[in-house]
């Protein structure tokens, strides 16, 4: 458990900056949101009996949590690895690598996860959740969280400059969100890209999610909640491998 | 009994081996010095011995903990004063020895105790809201210094602690190694200032590509490799003096257009410098410097 004081550091600088990063990490999220939600909802008619904007909501729910834990664990993580040299500070101590990259995926998949309760709030204030089950989301999005922390923090420990999260971002995430369900369902895609979809976190996540929102419990919700775990597992495992590397040159 | 005994270490990167077969051993209480030039291997030497890198061969023992098998153990007894300040710019001066306390395992409580005298002893008591960003060269350098105290270390290893300071800054970082050393510390400092190992250190290795090349006392070395008495020679018609001076004096080295005459005694050169109206010239003792030059070679390392 020594990586809760890794943990806790990062906590101590968001509570600094808590304004500032409340409003940046919710702010995009929501405008997007109701722009999209009730711009798009005036046009369409209800999907999968959900109104657009409870539809989108899941969705986006997911989508914002994604891109949180991927922010921190990435950009931030980073910054604390290369540009500071915190990690190395912290190594100073009787901490190992590995408990720095532990503390650091736990730390941005908190961080997610704030961003997708918060988000889950909005939903539930504004009346867009059909029924209390809504509250299974939190674990989910902890859990997307997770899955995209760790993930990130492979792209953080491999990157030799900022440049390389750009790839990641653009090539990857951007993609990924519009194959993954949050603006439409997945099957008015080709079958191709929705075997691509299903192999990635994100559909996952929002495969669990909206049917929360819509008050059902979601079906093979084994798998997609698997498919995370997996996602994060491997990842963990992953970061640490490339950490240690990076580490010891 | 020594906190710090290597043996044998090694260390290649890409191929390119950094640390040849060190052998060092560091006795409790003394302020050891390692010295050499610019990539001699004196960085990886002291990451190797903290356990944060792996040696391709050797054995190190810290404070009883074979490394880096045990580092962690050892580190939690450890402190360490790199050679670029790595504060966190995202905290104030306490917050930096809060958050660096945790990663200790110290209770809120100790900590809280702690900070104060750790503060005085930095010279920065009444700053501790202050911004990392705030503060001067020299006070970070301190601030780190303090950072590396807070788990009340047995050892505590010092990268170049004065690189880049002015030299109020570093009179005032040396005087509280001092007193750390007072106190019954052990230092392990790395350096490339021969007047702060000179004042600081009880023994010192030179090392140099890789290897340890001398290893004593700064006086122990100086009269080992060294004659005690230099002359310094410079100005227009130099080549034609050093000429004279060679046959007068063991040994006698140029350096851009500058002659080093090294001597049990100079007198007996100094006379040929009378007629010389053209020579600037300025008698010493022999320094560590000198020793180092000798065996490190002139030549820039860059």
């Amino acid at each position: 458990m020594r990586w809760v004081s890794v943990w806790r550091r990062n906590m101590l600088v968001w509570r600094k900056l808590f304004a500032a990063a409340v409003l940046t990490n919710l702010a995009d999220p929501l405008i997007m949101l109701f722009g999209l939600g009730y711009g798009l909802g005036t046009l369409l008619p209800s999907i999968e009996g959900m109104s657009y904007i409870a539809f989108f909501a899941a969705g986006q729910l997911c989508t914002a949590t994604m891109f949180t834990a991927s922010f921190e664990s990435m950009f931030s993580g980073f910054s604390r690895m290369h540009g500071q040299k915190t990690w190395d500070a912290i190594l100073y101590a009787p901490l190992v690598i590995d408990d720095i990259v532990t503390g650091e995926i736990m730390w941005a998949a908190s961080k997610a996860w704030l961003t997708g309760s918060t988000i889950l709030g909005v939903v539930v204030v504004f009346g867009l959740a059909a029924s209390p089950l809504v509250l299974l989301a939190l674990p989910a999005a902890f859990l997307v969280g997770l899955a995209f922390s760790a993930v990130g923090l492979i792209v953080t420990v491999l990157a030799r400059g900022w440049d390389f999260f750009s790839y990641y971002m653009t090539l990857l995430m951007t993609p990924m969100m519009m194959i993954s369900g949050v603006f439409f369902p997945v099957e008015r895609l080709p079958a191709p890209l929705v075997a691509v979809a299903q192999a990635l976190p994100l559909y996952h996540g929002v495969e669990i999610v909206r049917p929360l929102v819509a008050g059902r419990l979601p079906e093979d919700a084994l798998i997609h909640v698997l498919v995370l775990l997996g996602y994060a597992a491997a990842g963990y495992a992953a970061a640490i491998y490339f950490a240690r590397k990076r580490f010891s040159e | 009994m020594s906190v710090l005994a290597a043996r044998g270490l090694r260390k290649s990167y890409a191929g390119v081996e950094v640390v040849c077969g060190v052998d060092l051993a560091v006795a409790p209480g003394e302020c050891f010095g390692l010295l050499g030039p610019n990539g001699a291997g004196k960085t990886t030497t002291l990451r190797l011995c903290l356990g944060l890198i792996t040696p391709d061969a050797g054995e190190i023992d810290l404070l009883g903990e074979p490394v880096p098998r045990r580092a962690r153990e050892a580190r939690a007894r450890v402190g360490v004063v790199p050679q670029f300040d790595n504060l966190d710019p995202d905290f104030t001066v306490a917050e930096n020895l809060v958050v660096f306390a945790r990663y200790f395992g110290m209770a809120a409580r100790d900590i809280e105790a702690r900070i104060p005298e750790l503060l005085e002893f930095a010279g920065l008591a009444g700053r501790g809201a202050a911004k990392i960003t705030a503060l001067s060269g020299g006070m970070k350098r301190r601030l780190t210094l303090a950072r590396a105290l807070i788990n009340d270390p047995q050892i505590i290893f010092m990268d170049e602690p004065t690189t880049g300071l002015d030299p109020q800054a570093r009179h005032l970082i040396w005087e509280r190694m001092r007193s750390l050393t007072q106190r019954g510390k052990t230092l392990v400092l790395t350096t490339h200032f021969m007047e702060e190992a000179e004042r600081l250190c009880q023994r010192l290795a030179i090392m140099d590509r890789g290897r340890i090349i001398a290893e004593g006392s700064p006086r122990a070395l100086i009269a080992k490799h060294i004659e005690p008495q230099v002359l310094e020679v410079h100005g227009p018609g130099y080549a034609a003096w050093m000429a004279r001076a060679r046959a007068l004096a063991p040994r006698v080295e140029r350096a851009g257009d500058t002659v080093f005459v090294y001597a049990e005694d100079v007198a007996p050169i100094m006379k040929t410098l009378a007629g010389e109206k053209e020579l600037a010239y300025l008698q010493r003792q022999a320094s560590l410097e000198d020793v180092f030059l000798k065996l490190t070679g002139r030549d820039l390392r860059d």
